[in-house]
């Protein structure tokens, strides 16, 4: 939980930006953090807080698709039932 | 009295028996029934009540009969059974006396939903613990059930309500008939070859036992253990359970509910977020106060107004430090003085100077032993030489001659002792003390030998 993570903040999954921010609200709850730590922390805390908000709410309207029997994706079309 | 009018109860029995016994349709019954108060006997032999809805029989099975039958009959089976009907004579009982018997309809499916349970069971495939998490956050989500019907539109509608982020694929599959085991096997091993899934929905919507009833063949039981993907089955409604259900890592009460299992609430999720953000505020900036006070409190302490104070003390402490260390240096010079003395003391009483002197005397006494050794003998040798001159004295001829000796001797020197030596005529020498005669011999007269 370093700054490691700050250049691929961006290439994180949301699950591992969620993951991420929940621990370290974790750990500054847990107390006896130094303040140069927390403050990292905070900041990273932050950015990644950012990055939840814009995964969820970007939505780009995933397309649903169907798998055909080669194992290749077409694009679904909900049908009427026969 | 015509009391032989009067028949008995067990001729009447026998009567009846005998009259039923004589029917031919009565010997061969074919008969479609549901179970009751089955009791299976102790000794082997089974007693039932056969029953519909308006009608029931008595019936019983014995164990020559029943030991062949494959299943395990049931209150409320439905069941074909073949037999004849005879009468019980102590109970005046008319009864089915049951040969065959077979499950019936939805009883025998029934009854295979329930040993490939058993079955499975035994197995291990619900084991608790062979079962897969479903992850919180989905990327791809496979959905295996029919393309048509409401099953797809309720989980598509659901996952996009809930969370529009995640992709999801279809696999179209037959869901009932007789094909739809194979076609769901092969959307599973198909979805697991792919890799691309982080959890697979496999159900339909709801409809009777048949139409369900390939999510309870053993070979969907099967795949769905087998498949490394997670798996959450929805088939039909809240009160239908599969085999499927069983095997499945969650079994969703129906297709809406699996889509809700499978993704999380997007609106929670932001709410999540935003409570973990403020959390972050709050805890940080409760931790800036918190160092702030402190701070705050450091400045004033006694220590940082009156730095003075701090100096003063550790001067004096510094002196007393000084003095203590003066202190000891001199306890400890003194020591090693003291030491050094004594080993002094003892090193003199090592000096040789004694034994040097003890030598000296030593030689000095050798010496006088010497010299008076010396003396001794040079006074011994001196007298012994004085006697040996004193007889040399004594002895010497010339001194004899003194006395008025003389000694003879020939021309050559040679000492005359004897008289033989000479002839009248013959010149001789006599010496006397103070000279030489020279003489010549003038007649001898021997005389005695002295």
């Amino acid at each position: 939980m370093t700054n490691d993570h700050d250049d691929k903040s961006a290439e994180l999954s949301f699950e591992e930006a969620m993951q991420q921010l929940e621990k370290i609200v974790e750990k500054l709850e847990e107390g006896d953090v130094p303040l140069e730590k927390a403050i990292n922390y905070y900041q990273e805390g932050m950015k990644l807080s950012k990055l939840c908000s814009e995964k969820l709410t970007k939505v780009e309207g995933q397309m649903e698709q169907i798998v055909n029997e080669q194992g290749t994706f077409e694009p679904f079309i909900v049908q009427e039932e026969e | 009295m015509a009391t032989d009018r009067y028949l008995t109860v067990s001729a009447l029995t026998r009567y009846i028996k005998r009259k039923l016994e004589m029917d031919k349709h009565l010997k061969e019954i074919w008969l479609k029934a549901e179970i009751s108060n089955f009791n299976h006997h102790s000794r082997g032999h089974m007693y039932f009540t056969l029953k519909d809805d308006r009608s029931r029989i008595q019936a019983v099975m014995f164990s020559g009969n029943n030991r062949t039958i494959k299943f395990k009959p049931e209150n409320g089976m439905n069941v074909l059974v073949k037999g004849e009907v005879s009468i019980y004579e102590p109970q005046g009982q008319y009864q089915l006396y049951v040969q065959t018997m077979e499950p019936d309809g939805i009883g025998a499916l029934y009854l295979a939903f329930e040993q490939l349970k058993e079955k499975l069971h035994r197995e291990g495939l619900f084991d608790p613990l062979q079962k897969k998490a479903i992850p919180s956050y989905p990327s791809h989500i496979g959905v295996v059930t029919s393309p048509t019907g409401a099953a797809i539109q309720d989980i598509l509608t659901t996952i996009k309500r809930r969370y529009p982020l995640v992709k999801v694929s279809i696999f179209p599959v037959l869901v009932q008939g007789e094909k739809a085991a194979s076609s769901v096997v092969a959307a599973i091993e198909k979805a697991n070859q792919l890799n691309l899934f982080d959890v697979l929905i496999v159900g339909r919507g709801g409809g009777s036992i048949e139409e369900l009833w390939c999510f309870n063949e053993e070979a969907v039981a099967r795949a769905i253990a087998k498949s490394k993907i997670p798996i959450i089955s929805a088939v039909g409604h809240e009160t239908d359970y599969t085999i499927s259900d069983f095997v499945a890592d969650v079994r969703a009460a129906t297709p809406t509910g699996a889509a809700e299992l499978a993704v999380p609430s997007q609106t929670e999720l932001i709410n999540r977020v935003n409570t973990l953000t403020r959390s972050l505020h709050m805890v940080v900036k409760g931790t800036v106060l918190e160092q702030t006070r402190r701070l705050s409190q450091v400045n004033k302490s006694y220590a940082f107004r009156y730095p003075e104070q701090l100096l003063r003390q550790k001067e004096q402490d510094l002196d007393k430090s000084v003095e203590k260390l003066g202190r000891i240096m001199t306890y400890f010079l003194n020591q090693k003085k003291e030491g050094l003395r004594q080993i002094r003391i003892r090193f003199g009483q090592q000096h040789p100077q004694r034994q040097i002197d003890q030598a000296k005397q030593h030689l000095q006494l050798l010496y006088q032993r010497n010299d008076r050794a010396m003396r001794k003998e040079w006074i011994d040798k001196q007298t012994s030489f004085n006697q040996v001159l004193d007889k040399l004295t004594l002895l010497n001829p010339l001194e004899t001659m003194k006395r008025g000796y003389a000694i003879a001797t020939e021309k050559n020197g040679q000492i005359i002792k004897s008289t033989k030596q000479t002839q009248p005529g013959d010149l001789i020498m006599v010496r006397l003390q103070d000279g030489t005669l020279d003489c010549q011999v003038w007649g001898i007269e021997e005389g005695e030998e002295i």
